[in-house]
């Protein structure tokens, strides 16, 4: 009989997997509907990955390849191009793979099915619907397949992935006519925003959003607009690429009746990975805006911790009291907190915040009470790791733990 | 100067819901048809844009041959639907009121649903208004339910009926711009187009936004087509519990208004506006558009503003300077227009093509019915049927329908090589999107956008 499903065969699922053999876990299922589990990683041609997982440095595809290796090594069994659709009315998860039709069950499932950068549609950016419009993700996968790209590229965003986008657009051949994004300034290290910078030569349009998208079968042209002086600027290019503005993939959250964090977009859980459901574990970038790939990963390897303790344990299922963030915070990570007050991934939550703040102060309350205070430096789009020592002082009876940034 | 006889019986200029219908309903008789379509495939013009609603016809006005005509495809649509493989889920409209104004025109909408025949149309207290509905907005103050409004989708019914008229052994030209037309001395008429020359007994103009100038060509001055731009907002699937009806907004001088509706793929439209354009090309939204259909939807549903949209589209409607169907025809020329359809053309698009046909007997087509006529069946793309990722006796047949390609929308690799390789093939992304649904959801392509153009480039 299956222990433990896990949904998605991404880092953070199959991580979870290894460490819940490595924990003993007697059997161990992993459900991915790619051709090939490993994730989005596998699109990822560039170095960078595994550094706070193996302590190495990998490219994106001997990453995703080498956690899929091991998981099955561990004994996981790894079933690829299946597809959960949704729960069953007996709480079992129905999947649909080139076998055919079923529905599988276990004591404990973990949802790690990820997350998708906002498309154009859904940024309601106006125009014609001309194709060579893309996301990240979809770039990565046409550029891995030979196929062609575009020749004058627009990227819409600045953060990381931004210019990971610009790479492969580069490497595809395709010209980079320019980088936008609404806020006032780029969100990946300064480093890296240099050495694009002198390497490509593009300009990168702050405080500039995309008006309208021209262009009858094929991208023509694109308005940006000056957020500032409300200027407009027509740019011409035959391909957009929108970059990060993540959303988890939620849906079989959703459709499971899993309490949703109104910051996060993703499933509520608590420092433990628990969800709002009985029995229902989540870990990786369903519970918020992507992290990097080994950040994931290590959130799937403690969510199969408690997984293994709770397999272990009476079955009970804590309530937990909730975090909220007030504005310009945008979100934190986990965004509960249950009895027991286990140490959260990797020893912090994450947070996130709307606007730039260098040091920002930063108070966190419960029922008007003090529980810690410090400075931290805010970007949008990237994390920081918020200590956990207050998470003891939290009063499990007590009304939701708010995160605020302190004015003047 | 001596003519050659014409060697066609009935060219239909225009692939659309209409022309398909046209094409379908004469194919049945021992006719040489031809279909002429401009575009790259059938129904990718004015007829992929619409709310995709199945009008009963209990607003048009009485005793026109639109509300004969929609009452009329109402009943042969919700007939055939189900045989052809057509999506459609009578879910029942409700008109709200919101002012006590739109209330007291209350009784004219019931008055008019009346003479047109309708009786099935009845008042709603606001209290029962929101029993049906409790997530509409506050502030209503009144309803009519109309159940037999109902949703259908607007991809599958031009595909059906063009597939059904070739498998009756019309011939679809594709890609084939009319350029210049000639009457013969005989009778009939030379067509020029961009395939080449076709030269036939009778012709029919179902040309859409086009259909006036296929009309001036022959010397008429019946009508103008004023392309009217409709936007609209797809939201997201998980809104779909939002809403139990369609919304419709009670009706204008000048307008249906903003309604909400669900779609038989699952999702929550939001629209359209209407805006007069000169482009017949035009279909770009604009940021204008979207705000207003924004602040409407606030109104009529405000949950489900805080959903994820997962599309936008605009799309034409073929309106003129009437406000009735352009439907002529000039028996002695044999010449049939089938000019100035709006929104209702879905909704009509059978009974039109059975009025064509009988009208075009009545002027000397001769009407001899085929034995043996093929049954066609669509492929679903309906939620409201089994689709085939759920089917295990599919999945068991043929592993390629237990892979799913596009997650969000659960097409399978087996619908869409099937969709590649059917008799009127897609020919391209969006051809794949109408017969599928494929890319349709609300990645919009980040996770199977690369393999769809793979196997899409495999079949050419």
């Amino acid at each position: 009989m299956t222990d433990v499903i896990v949904v998605g065969g991404g880092p953070a699922g199959l991580a979870c997997a290894l460490e819940l053999r490595r924990r003993g876990v007697g059997d161990v299922l992993v459900l991915d509907r790619e051709q090939q589990a490993g994730g989005i990683p596998r699109h990822s041609v560039h170095q960078g990955f595994g550094l706070r997982d193996f302590h190495r440095v990998l490219s994106g595809p001997r990453y995703a390849r080498r956690y899929a290796e091991r998981a099955r090594g561990a004994g996981v069994e790894v079933m690829e191009q299946a597809m959960v659709t949704g729960w069953s009315a007996d709480e079992a998860l129905e999947v649909t793979s080139p076998a055919g039709r079923e529905t599988v069950r276990a004591p404990a499932v973990v949802l790690a099915t990820g997350c998708r950068e906002r498309p154009r549609s859904a940024r309601l950016v106006p125009g014609s619907r001309p194709e060579g419009v893309l996301t990240t993700g979809m770039l990565q996968q046409l550029a891995l397949k030979g196929m062609p790209v575009g020749g004058r590229a627009l990227v819409v965003g600045a953060e990381h992935v931004s210019f990971s986008a610009m790479l492969t657009l580069a490497h595809a051949g395709a010209k980079v006519v320019g980088m936008t994004t609404e806020l006032p300034r780029h969100q990946t290290s300064a480093l890296f925003r240099a050495g694009a910078a002198l390497r490509y030569r593009f300009p990168l349009w702050t405080r500039t959003a995309i008006a309208r998208i021209s262009g009858r079968s094929r991208v023509e042209e694109v308005e940006l607009l000056d957020l500032e002086n409300r200027h407009a600027r027509v740019i011409a290019c035959d391909t957009v690429v929108f970059t990060a503005d993540w959303i988890p993939d939620h849906e079989l959250a959703v459709v499971g009746g899993l309490e949703l964090d109104p910051g996060t977009r993703g499933p509520r859980v608590d420092t433990g990975l628990r969800t709002t459901r009985p029995r229902i574990f989540a870990a990786g970038n369903v519970l918020h805006g992507a992290e990097p790939a080994d950040i994931a990963a290590l959130s799937g390897r403690h969510a199969a911790g408690s997984v293994a303790r709770w397999l272990a344990g009476d079955g009970s299922w804590p309530a937990v009291v909730p975090i909220e963030c007030a504005p310009p915070l945008h979100w934190i990570s986990p965004n509960a907190i249950g009895p027991s007050a286990d140490p959260p991934p990797r020893g912090g939550f994450l947070l996130r915040s709307r606007d730039f703040t260098r040091r920002a102060a930063l108070e966190i309350r419960q029922d008007g009470r003090l529980l810690r205070s410090g400075r931290a430096r805010l970007t949008p789009g990237r994390s920081t790791l918020l200590p956990c020592d207050w998470v003891r002082a939290v009063d499990a009876e007590g009304g939701p733990v708010q995160v605020a940034m302190r004015t003047g | 100067m001596s003519e050659e006889a014409p060697d066609r019986d009935v060219v239909i200029i225009g692939a659309g819901v209409v022309g398909a219908a046209i094409a379908r309903e004469l194919s049945r008789y021992e006719l040489r048809c031809t279909l002429v379509e401009a575009g790259a495939d059938v129904g990718a013009g004015t007829s992929k844009a619409n709310t995709a609603l199945l009008h009963s016809g209990f607003d048009a006005k009485p005793g026109t041959l639109e509300a004969r005509l929609v009452r009329r495809g109402h009943e042969l649509l919700s007939e055939y639907a189900p045989r052809a493989g057509i999506p459609l889920e009578r879910t029942g409209a409700l008109v709200v009121a919101w002012s006590e104004e739109q209330l007291g025109s209350f009784p004219g909408i019931l008055a008019r649903a009346h003479q047109n025949g309708y009786t099935a149309i009845g008042r709603l207290a606001v209290d029962e208004l929101y029993r049906r509905e409790p997530k509409l907005g506050p502030g209503a103050v009144g309803g009519l339910e109309v159940p037999d409004e109902g949703i259908v989708c607007a991809f599958t019914p031009p595909l059906a009926y063009a597939t059904e008229a070739v498998a009756c052994g019309c011939e679809l030209r594709l890609g084939t711009s009319v350029t210049g037309m000639q009457r013969l001395e005989r009778g009939g008429f030379r067509i020029e187009t961009s395939t080449g020359r076709l030269t036939t007994r009778f012709l029919v103009n179902a040309a859409g936004l086009r259909s006036d100038e296929i009309d001036r060509m022959l010397g008429h001055e019946g009508f103008t087509v004023t392309p009217r731009r409709g936007e609209l907002i797809v939201f997201d699937k998980l809104s779909r519990p939002l809403v139990n009806h369609i919304l419709l907004a009670v009706p204008t001088g000048t307008t249906k208004g903003v309604l909400v509706a669900p779609t038989v793929y699952g999702n929550v439209l939001l629209g359209p506006t209407a805006e007069n354009l000169q482009d017949k090309t035009d279909t770009s939204s604009t940021r204008a558009g979207l705000e207003y259909l924004r602040s409407e939807g606030e109104r009529i549903l405000p949950a489900l503003l805080a959903h994820e949209v997962t599309a936008v589209y605009a799309g034409l409607r073929a309106a003129t300077e009437h406000d009735a169907y352009q439907i002529q025809i000039h028996g002695a020329e044999g010449y049939a227009c089938v000019g100035g359809i709006r929104s209702t053309g879905l909704s009509a698009s059978l009974a039109i093509a059975e009025h064509v046909r009988a009208e075009l007997g009545e002027a000397g087509l001769p009407l001899h019915p085929k034995r043996d006529l093929p049954d066609v069946r669509m492929p679903n793309i309906g939620e409201d049927f089994p689709r085939p990722y759920v089917e295990q006796d599919r999945i068991a047949a043929h592993s390629d329908f237990g892979r799913i390609v596009c997650f969000c929308e659960r097409v399978t690799r087996g619908e869409i090589l099937d969709a590649l390789a059917a008799p009127i093939p897609a020919a391209d992304l969006d051809g794949l999107r109408r017969r599928t649904r494929v890319l349709m959801g609300r990645c919009q392509g980040f996770y199977c956008g690369a393999q769809v153009r793979e196997l899409l480039a495999g079949t050419r």
